[in-house]
């Protein structure tokens, strides 16, 4: 989708402010909200590509204006109630009122470190044979779906070379809606300056992006 | 009771504090919520954030590149399988499942964005600043890097090339910043301080190694 949150080659806010000796989190809220973030999705109700379109579906005025912890608990709002955990009504009175969906597992502290430690991999196998190889040009499809997409809009009908060729991984667009995992191949591909941003981008830049097959057509 | 909908912002104003004073009271509801249905484990919680905290960390990376630095096949083994050779030093799991690392060099020099989001490189960074998410650094990166690299106090010569690597999937990319020249006789563990998070993002080069005097 056309999202807050695709926001490469956007304008207007202002200069990076990196702040010195920064801390991880500003505020307890912060920690918990880490938390509690990922001890939901260890539920196994939903896949990272379902929670962030979750977060991608925040109105854009609230996206915007939200520190990114917020935006992570709008979103996980969003996904307990989907998913059946919480009702509306729960979720305001912060209190249990009726039993909800069971989940998977449930997080427990001695469990931390090995879930932390083994992660999610998105790679997976396929039958198929990698359509494009490295050196190959290629032009990014031009769609705007409402659904979600890993495809940014600055990248879009814009031709670039594959400069690698990394593998077959979980499709997120179709992932993220519960149309199942699809692997496809996924390609590095890198675009000029010029080609993204015309005729007065910095002539020594070239951006990559991770596109998976279906985004790309032979140029 | 603290206004909980999603959709609208708020209808009144407030400033910076409030608004986490609220995002406080929301998010303790929150987990007052789900530990009474039995869905998460407070004492979970803080275990994740201890080890977000104390474990895992940009000292992790730091390693990586001083090793690299040190020793040409560990070098060599990150070009071809940075996942492996990265994981060979222990550091594995959430957000550092597919890595790749990015080597800078005399002609070229590396950025890393997630225009999209905020896809950072947890196993060996840890958890990302707040500019690294925000939407003036996504935003920037990949129209004006130099820009961006001059807040951060970073001027490159004109004729260097500046490769923007925009995390669209899960591929989680670590950048190698050049070794320092002067730094021959320094081991592993002495060149690693001279590696901060932010050049392993690209927003910095490594430290000269009188920064450690």
């Amino acid at each position: 989708m056309n999202g807050p949150h695709d926001l490469g080659g956007q304008m207007g806010f202002g200069p990076v402010a990196p702040e010195k000796d920064e801390p991880y989190f500003h505020a307890e809220w912060e920690k918990r909200a880490l938390g509690i973030t990922l001890s939901c999705g260890a539920f196994g109700a939903w896949t990272i590509d379902e929670s962030r379109h979750a977060r991608e579906n925040i109105p854009p005025a609230a996206y915007l204006a939200a520190s990114y912890y917020e935006i992570w608990i709008r979103g996980i709002d969003k996904l307990l109630e989907r998913h059946g955990f919480a009702t509306r009504a729960e979720l305001l009175s912060g209190h249990a009122q009726q039993p909800g969906a069971v989940p998977k597992r449930v997080l427990k502290a001695d469990m931390v470190p090995g879930v932390l430690a083994k992660g999610g991999p998105c790679d997976r196998p396929v039958k198929t044979a990698p359509r494009f190889v490295a050196g190959e040009g290629v032009k990014t499809k031009n769609f705007n779906p409402v659904t979600h997409t890993r495809l940014p809009r600055y990248a879009r009908a814009k031709t670039g070379v594959v400069e690698a060729v990394q593998g077959a991984f979980v499709f997120p667009d179709d992932n993220a809606h519960g149309e199942g995992e699809n692997p496809q191949w996924l390609y590095t591909v890198v675009f000029d300056g010029a080609e993204l941003w015309g005729g007065d981008a910095d002539p020594t830049l070239t951006v990559s992006i991770d596109a998976w097959e279906s985004y790309l057509e032979p140029a | 009771m603290h206004d909980h909908d999603d959709d609208h912002e708020h209808a009144h104003g407030h400033d910076h504090d409030n608004h986490y004073s609220d995002m406080q009271a929301r998010v303790k509801a929150l987990e007052t919520l789900l530990t009474e249905k039995g869905l998460i484990d407070p004492a979970a919680i803080d275990a994740i954030v201890e080890t977000y905290e104390t474990k895992v960390g940009p000292r992790n990376g730091a390693h990586v590149v001083a090793k690299a630095w040190s020793d040409p096949d560990f070098a060599d083994w990150l070009k071809r399988d940075a996942t492996a050779a990265i994981a060979s030093l222990g550091y594995t799991g959430r957000q550092g499942e597919h890595m790749r690392a990015v080597f800078n060099t005399a002609e070229t020099h590396n950025l890393v964005v997630c225009t999209l989001c905020s896809c950072y490189p947890w196993s060996v960074l840890g958890l990302p600043p707040v500019w690294y998410k925000a939407p003036a650094y996504r935003s920037r990166a990949v129209i004006d890097p130099r820009g961006v690299l001059a807040e951060f106090g970073l001027t490159l010569p004109e004729d260097k090339k500046v490769r923007v690597w925009d995390s669209t999937a899960e591929l989680r990319y670590l950048v190698i910043p050049e070794r320092p020249e002067g730094t021959d006789g320094m081991d592993e563990q002495a060149l690693a301080g001279l590696v901060s998070r932010d050049a392993m993002i690209g927003t910095a080069v490594a430290g000269k190694p009188e920064s450690l005097t």
